[in-house]
């Protein structure tokens, strides 16, 4: 399994496609970041005044990682789009179907390569927040929900993705399918807040945003982990079955 | 040279919802035999090599590849197999040692001896000066050799080559066949190819699939006896014993209007010495056709409705 995460981490970062993502990424949450800096020094003068105000971390650092979700929603589509679609199109899948590895390890090493991928964006993204040390001190409390909030967050895109890019041939067909399935988790929830009182508790459990909401607040929840264990798994799943029955059919 | 069996195949069949693409091939193959399969376009060739290598699942038979059961035990088998697809499954971003080592781990290569079997590998291909090039730089004749490499260098017993020499000049041809000469002796080969005089030149035993059916599966050697004869009629005969006594022909029989069919050996040029001998002996040659049953003719023959069984009972037996 590690020799399929290797060679696809190497494929990720020798295309430039994943060059151009960290840096766009990189650009988009700077901007943000110093937006946020900008409103917490206005608001800076008044906070202590505000019994129970939300500090440096909970103004700058929770809206940053806010927005990284956002952004990499419409972004890991097109880092998982190559993942399965590319191989089949030019042939190469043949090379992993005939190699004597089980549907899983192919699966699960493709996962790693991205998520370890995303890893590193995370890093590149934690970098922000760290510098804030320099003139402040941050809650490293939040600073941790938050950071494995959005790696969360990130793993299951990037299993949708992957079990996406296994249905098509095309990778631009698996990125904006990709897309579309994650915004509409994600926007599950405003349908619960405007429907009645049951149907609305079993879609804000189904959309990603409430669990991610919960841990930028900084709430870990166990509840939470076990949502994305299992979102994660069942698309893992989902895509094994699916290359599997590419082999039985053709 | 006849080894033990690495290839059985029994009873396959594939079917695509309705289009029954594969109906009940059969057949075994030994260590050190290259067999050479033909067929039209759509007859089910690139599909019995997948299902061969374990690329597609077959709806029904059995395939054992060195005693392993491919169906029940994928992982154990596949490692014994090397496929080629008629396009290479090559990833352009990597250079070749980087993709000939990734091939050998993906195939359970130890970590140890990896980077030998990538370096022997190689040299079999002649790849060795273009170890460091990315495979998109390569030329296509290259490409193919990397194709190749990848399909031996974790050295299974199988070598499957689909098409290996489409598209390549005449002087990487005869690399490519030179190269699967120097694997016979310890893989078995099969290999798909439009290209007659190929399955001539490097195949021990060629197969015509038809429509999804083996409809020839002959030893290559006993093709070419079977199928040298000479037809002529004389006006004045001279006895059979002085023809049979003609170097070279091994039979003579009469056939209809007068005519008399010389058997002879395979490539034997007898046409020259028969008319210098019957201009000698005054026999009156006046007719002089060789009945050429060449691969083509076969091939054409087998696949364009008419069945002429030129295959002897030899055939029939390798397919039970």
């Amino acid at each position: 399994m590690l020799t399929i995460a290797g060679r696809e981490l190497r494929s990720l970062f020798l295309s430039p496609l994943a060059w151009s993502v960290l840096a766009v990424v990189q650009l988009i949450l700077a901007y943000v970041f110093l937006i946020q800096i900008e409103s917490f020094l206005q608001w800076q003068p008044r906070l202590p005044s505000i019994p129970n105000a939300p500090g440096l971390t909970a103004l700058v650092v929770a809206p940053l990682f806010k927005t990284a979700g956002a952004v990499l929603m419409m972004v890991v589509p097109l880092l998982t789009m190559r993942l399965v679609s590319e191989e089949i199109r030019s042939g190469t899948f043949s090379l992993l179907l005939t190699a004597p590895r089980t549907m899983t390890e192919i699966v699960a090493g493709k996962f790693t390569a991205i998520v370890i991928f995303l890893c590193f964006t995370i890093a590149l993204i934690l970098i922000m927040p760290l510098l804030l040390l320099l003139g402040g001190t941050l809650d490293f409390g939040l600073l941790a929900a938050c950071v494995v909030g959005l790696f969360f967050l990130l793993a299951s895109f990037a299993a949708a993705g992957l079990y996406m890019s296994t249905l098509t041939a095309q990778p631009t067909v698996a990125a904006v399918s990709t897309f579309g399935l994650l915004l509409l988790l994600w926007v599950l929830d405003w349908a619960g807040a405007a429907g009645d009182a049951d149907a609305s508790g079993l879609f804000a459990y189904l959309s990603l945003a409430t669990h991610a909401n919960a841990m930028l607040r900084g709430v870990f929840d166990t509840r939470d982990l076990v949502y994305y264990v299992l979102f994660i798994l069942s698309f893992l799943t989902l895509a094994v079955k699916r290359l599997d029955a590419m082999r039985l059919q053709g | 040279m006849s080894g033990d069996s690495l290839v059985s195949v029994r009873n396959l069949h594939r079917r695509y919802g309705r289009l029954h693409a594969v109906k009940g091939v059969s057949f075994e193959l030994r260590r050190g035999e290259v067999l050479g399969l033909l067929g039209p376009n759509g007859a089910g060739k690139t599909t019995t090599m997948q299902m061969i290598c374990g690329a597609l699942a077959p709806t029904s038979g059995e395939i054992l590849i060195d005693g392993n059961d491919l169906l029940s035990a994928p992982r154990q088998t596949k490692g014994k197999i090397g496929y080629l697809p008629e396009r290479p499954p090559l990833y352009g971003e990597l250079s070749v040692d980087e993709y000939l080592l990734y091939c050998a781990r993906l195939r359970h290569v130890a970590r140890s001896r990896a980077a030998a079997a990538v370096a022997h590998a190689k040299s079999l291909c002649g790849l060795e000066q273009t170890g460091a090039r990315l495979i998109a730089n390569l030329s296509k004749g290259y490409q193919q050799r990397v194709g190749v490499a990848q399909a031996i260098v974790h050295t299974p017993a199988v070598v499957v080559l689909d098409e290996p020499t489409v598209g390549l000049d005449p002087i990487q041809i005869r690399e490519i066949r030179n190269l699967i000469g120097a694997l016979r002796d310890d893989h078995a080969v099969i290999l798909s190819t439009h290209i007659l005089p190929e399955v001539q030149t490097v195949c021990d035993r060629v197969q015509i699939l038809n429509e999804g059916r083996i409809v020839l599966d002959e030893r290559l050697d006993a093709l070419d006896r079977a199928s040298t004869a000479l037809r002529v009629a004389f006006r004045r005969p001279p006895g059979n014993e002085v023809l049979e006594g003609l170097p070279q022909v091994t039979a003579v029989e009469p056939v209809e209007g007068g005519r008399l069919r010389l058997e002879h050996e395979s490539g034997a040029e007898l046409a020259d010495a028969l008319a210098e001998r019957s201009a000698a002996g005054d026999w009156g040659l006046y007719e002089m056709i060789p009945e050429r049953h060449g691969l083509e003719e076969i091939f054409v023959s087998l696949t364009c409705g008419e069945v002429e069984p030129v295959a002897t009972p030899n055939a029939v037996t390798t397919q039970e």
